[in-house]
C-alpha cells in the first residue's frame, strides 16, 4: 500500500464504533503496515458524539486525521456523519447509516434535527454510500452487528484481500459473537 | 530463538506493559481520564500488588511506602490528580527512593474530559524530579521501563508525562519479557526517610547534586536525538507535538526530538541551536521547553507563533510555517443547523430523578446547589439545570460551607457521588459539622466510580481485581463525623427522594441525604422491563420529555415514543406523567 489511508469512524456513544476500529487495526497488523488509531474516552461515552481516527500506511506520524484528510468516513448516525463532513477529502467516500438518534437539544425542543441529509449529500463532490444498517442488523437478529456491516462496506474500498478481513474478525471478535459477525461481514461485503 | 512479538497498544496499555517488563511490584491509583486504563491493565499482571486508592494522595503515598520497602513502584493519575498528590511528592523528591518510583501524569490538553488543561511538566521542574515525555505507544513502553532504572540510578522519582492523544492512541509496540527484580534491602535510615527540618536542609543539598547528575545523563538519554536532515526548518520538539511536526514538515526539517525534558540536555540543545540559523520550538501546551532554552540565553521561536491553549495540530503548523491557506469547510450543512450532541445521563440513570427533585426544590426555595466531579456533573445541563458550581473533587461540600457562612439566610445544598465523597468530600463534611454550617449534603450513591468507566472504590465491597472486601458504610461514616440528621431514599422513588430532601433542608443543622441505586450500566437484570407510551391517554403535555431521558423523544408524526432498546424501565417517566399515559411492559422489575 503506497499511500496512507485515513478512516474516520463517527457515531453516538454506545453504538459499537470501537470494535470496528479494532478490526481495522488488526487488518493493518496482519498486513505488516504501520497503524495509529485514536479515540476520545470519558464524557463522550455518555451518549455524546464519539469519533475514532484510524490511519494505515508505511509510516504514520500523527494519530489524528485533520480537516479534508479522510479517505473514508464511516458514520453510524446521520447527524454525526454531517458533523464531521469537513474532515472528508473532496473525492472521499462517506458511508452513512440511515439512522437518526436525537441529541438532547432536539429531544427538549431547543433545536431541529437537520432535514434532507441524503439529498444534500448527493449534491456534493463526495461519494455517498447509504446503508440501511439498523434494519439489516435487525434482519440478522442482532442490532449490535451494525458495526461490522458498516465496516464490511468500507472494507470493499480498501486494498486488502477478503481473507485478511476474515482473519482479523476471528482475531478480534469474542468467540460467542463470531458467527453472527461473520454473517454481518458477508452481508455488508455483498451490498 | 527470540520471536519478536508486536501488538497494537494504546499509550496507557503500553505504560502498563513497560512497567510490568521493568519489574514493577506495586501500583496504586485513583481513576481519572485519560489515565484510568493504566492501572486497569496493570491489574492483569498477577505479579504486581495493585490497588484503587481513595484518592491520588493516598495512591502516591502507598507507592512511596512500597518504594521505601525496596519495590519498584508506580502511581498513575490524571493531571489534576497530581494537585492532590503534590504534597507527598514534593518531599519524596528530597528523600529519594529505594525501589525505583514512577509517577504517571496523564494531561488533557483541550479539556476533553477535565476541568482545566494545566501542563504538568512544570510540576517536574517544581518538584525537581526527572521528566520524560513519550510521543507514541512504543516510547510510552520504553520510557516507563527505563524510568525505573533512572529512578534508582539518580535516587529520585521519575515523572512520565502523557497527554490524551498519547494515552488513548494505539500504535505498534514490540513486547519484551519481564525482568524479575527482587526487593532491594530496606534498612531503617532516618537520615534519608525522615524529612525533619535539619535533615530536610541536608537532603535539599543532595537533591541539587542528584539533579545535576540527572542533567548529565539527559545528554546521553537515547530518547533525546536528532532526526532527519531537512534543510528548510530546524525544530526542537517533544511529546505529541513531535508527531504533528513530522506530519506537517516531513523531510523538509531537522528535528531535535526530546524524550527527557527535565533536566534539559543543555549541551545538546545549545549545539543544535548554534548549528542552525532559526530554530522553532514546537510543543503542545505551555512554553516549557522554550522558557528553559531561553533561560540558557539562546534564541528560539515558539509561542509567539504557536498557541499555548488547546491541542496542537499538523494543520496549524502548516498554516504557520508553510503559509498554507486554511482549509475551507464544506458548504452543504451550516454549523448552526447541526445541533450539538452533549453528553447526557444514560437512560435509567439514577441521578436523573434526584436532580429533577433538586431543581424543583431549588426553584421553590431559592436554594444554592453546588456540584462536584462525576457523571452527575451533567446535572448542570438542560433540561435538569440543577447545579451552579463545579470546581474540583470534593469542592461541592466545602464550597457549600463558604456559601452558607456568607449567606446564612439561603438554603445551601451540596451534591456529590459516593466515590468523590470518599476521595475528599468527607473532610468538608467534618468541617461543616465542626464549624456549624447548616448545609444539606446529598450523596448520590450509585455504588461505583461511574464517569471513568466503572471502577471499584471503598464503598463498593470489591477490590480492583473484583475480590470481595470490607466496605465503608456511608451512613455510619456520616454519623461518625457528627451529623445528627441522616436520611436515606431510593433514587428511583421520586416521592421518597423529595420527602427526604424537603425534610433535610427544613432542619437548621448539617443534614445528609443518601440516595441509593446502583449505576444502570452495572446492574444485571433478570427480566427486561421497559416503559411504553399509551397514546390514547397521552395529552402531549411533554412533561416526560423534560426529564431529559435520551430514550424518550418526539417522533416525526408528532407523537411521543420511548425507544424500547434504550429504556431500562426505571419508571421515572411513569411517576411524572399526570395522565397515566405511560405503562410498564415485561416482567416485574426486581
Amino acid at each position: 500500500m503506497s499511500k496512507t489511508k485515513n478512516i474516520l469512524i463517527v457515531g453516538v456513544g454506545g453504538q459499537g464504533t470501537l470494535l470496528a476500529s479494532k478490526i481495522l487495526g488488526q487488518v493493518a497488523l496482519l498486513s505488516d503496515l504501520d497503524v495509529k488509531q485514536s479515540e476520545v474516552h470519558g464524557m463522550a461515552q455518555r451518549g455524546g458524539s464519539v469519533i475514532t481516527y484510524v490511519r494505515l500506511g508505511e509510516k504514520i506520524s500523527s494519530p489524528l486525521i485533520e480537516k479534508k484528510e479522510a479517505d473514508i468516513i464511516i458514520a453510524f448516525e446521520k447527524l454525526e456523519g454531517i458533523r464531521w463532513l469537513d474532515y472528508l477529502k473532496e473525492d472521499g467516500t462517506i458511508i452513512i447509516n440511515d439512522q437518526e438518534i436525537y441529541p438532547m437539544p432536539v429531544i427538549i425542543g431547543a433545536a431541529d434535527y437537520p432535514e434532507n441529509i441524503f439529498e444534500k449529500l448527493e449534491k456534493s463532490s463526495n461519494k455517498t454510500i447509504k446503508v440501511n444498517g439498523h434494519e439489516l442488523a435487525k434482519g440478522l437478529g442482532e442490532t449490535r452487528a451494525l458495526n461490522v456491516i458498516l465496516l464490511a462496506v468500507a472494507a470493499k474500498l480498501l486494498p486488502f484481500e477478503k481473507e485478511v478481513w476474515e482473519k482479523a474478525l476471528v482475531d478480534m471478535v469474542p468467540k460467542k459473537a463470531l458467527e453472527i459477525n461473520q454473517k454481518a461481514f458477508e452481508l455488508g461485503w455483498n451490498l | 530463538m527470540n520471536i519478536i512479538k508486536k501488538e497494537l497498544l494504546s499509550g496507557n496499555e503500553a505504560i502498563a506493559r513497560g512497567a510490568y517488563e521493568g519489574g514493577l511490584k506495586a501500583a496504586a491509583a485513583y481513576p481519572g481520564t485519560p489515565s484510568t486504563e493504566i492501572l486497569e491493565n496493570i491489574s492483569k499482571y498477577q505479579e504486581v500488588y495493585v490497588e484503587w486508592s481513595p484518592n491520588e494522595k493516598v495512591a502516591a503515598e502507598v507507592a512511596i511506602g512500597a518504594s521505601f520497602a525496596g519495590a519498584r513502584a508506580l502511581t498513575s493519575m490524571k493531571h489534576v490528580g497530581v494537585n492532590v498528590a503534590a504534597d507527598p511528592l514534593f518531599s519524596f523528591a528530597y528523600t529519594g527512593v529505594n525501589g525505583g518510583f514512577v509517577l504517571i501524569s496523564a494531561d488533557d490538553p483541550g479539556c476533553h474530559s477535565s476541568q482545566n488543561e494545566q501542563d504538568n511538566r512544570y510540576y517536574a521542574k517544581f518538584m525537581k524530579i526527572i521528566l520524560v515525555e513519550p510521543s507514541d505507544s512504543q516510547e510510552a513502553k520504553d520510557f516507563t521501563k527505563n524510568a525505573f532504572d533512572m529512578s534508582e540510578q539518580f535516587d529520585m522519582p521519575v515523572m512520565v508525562r502523557t497527554t490524551t492523544r498519547i494515552s488513548h492512541s494505539k500504535g505498534m509496540v514490540t513486547l519484551e519479557d519481564r525482568k524479575e527484580i527482587p526487593l532491594k534491602p530496606y534498612k531503617q535510615n532516618v537520615q534519608k526517610y525522615v524529612v525533619m527540618p535539619a535533615q530536610a536542609r541536608r537532603l535539599r543539598v543532595t537533591l541539587e547534586e542528584r539533579l545535576e547528575k540527572a542533567g548529565e545523563f539527559s545528554e546521553i538519554f537515547p530518547g533525546n536525538k536528532i532526526e532527519g536532515n531537512g534543510k528548510e526548518f530546524a525544530i526542537i520538539t517533544s511529546g505529541v507535538g513531535a508527531n504533528y511536526a513530522r506530519e506537517a514538515l516531513g523531510d523538509r526539517a531537522t528535528y531535535l526530538k526530546l524524550g527527557m525534558t527535565f533536566p534539559l540536555p543543555k549541551k545538546m540543545v545549545t549545539e543544535f541551536i548554534e548549528k542552525h540559523k532559526t530554530v522553532y520550538v514546537i510543543e503542545e501546551g505551555e512554553p516549557f521547553l522554550e522558557e528553559q532554552i531561553k533561560a540558557l540565553g539562546l534564541n528560539v521561536i515558539g509561542k509567539e507563533l504557536f498557541p499555548n491553549m488547546g491541542e496542537l495540530t499538523a494543520t496549524m503548523i502548516r498554516e504557520i510555517l508553510l503559509n498554507e491557506p486554511a482549509k475551507k469547510n464544506q458548504d452543504l450543512f451550516r454549523a448552526e443547523d447541526t445541533p450539538i450532541r452533549p453528553p447526557v445521563l444514560c437512560p435509567g440513570c439514577p441521578h436523573r430523578g434526584v436532580y429533577r427533585v433538586i431543581r424543583r426544590i431549588k426553584n421553590a426555595t431559592d436554594a444554592i446547589v453546588t456540584g462536584d466531579i462525576g457523571c452527575y456533573t451533567l446535572g448542570v445541563l438542560a433540561p435538569l439545570n440543577a447545579l451552579e458550581t463545579c470546581i474540583c473533587m470534593g469542592a461541592s461540600v466545602s464550597a457549600a460551607i463558604g456559601f452558607k457562612q456568607m449567606m446564612p439566610d439561603r438554603k445551601v445544598i451540596a451534591t456529590i457521588g459516593d466515590s468523590t465523597f470518599l476521595h475528599s468530600g468527607v473532610t468538608g463534611l467534618m468541617d461543616a459539622v465542626y464549624n456549624k454550617a447548616a448545609i444539606t449534603l446529598i450523596i448520590l450513591d450509585n455504588s461505583i466510580t461511574g464517569m471513568t468507566g466503572h471502577q471499584q472504590n471503598p464503598s463498593t465491597g470489591f477490590t480492583i481485581r473484583n475480590e470481595p472486601t470490607y466496605k465503608v458504610d456511608l451512613e455510619q461514616m456520616v454519623r461518625a463525623c457528627g451529623v445528627q440528621h441522616v436520611f436515606k431514599a431510593k433514587a428511583y422513588d421520586f416521592k421518597g427522594v423529595e420527602a427526604a430532601i424537603e425534610k433535610a433542608i427544613g432542619i437548621n443543622d448539617v443534614t445528609v441525604v443518601i440516595t441509593e441505586q446502583p449505576c444502570v450500566l452495572i446492574e444485571k437484570k433478570k427480566e427486561i422491563v421497559t416503559c411504553q407510551i399509551n397514546s390514547e391517554n397521552c395529552q402531549d403535555c411533554q412533561v416526560c420529555l423534560r426529564l431529559g431521558c435520551p430514550a424518550i423523544s418526539k417522533q416525526g408524526d408528532g407523537t411521543i415514543a420511548i425507544d424500547q432498546t434504550m429504556c431500562n424501565g426505571c419508571s421515572l417517566c411513569i411517576q411524572v406523567c399526570n395522565f397515566d399515559a405511560i405503562e410498564r411492559v415485561g416482567g416485574t422489575n426486581e
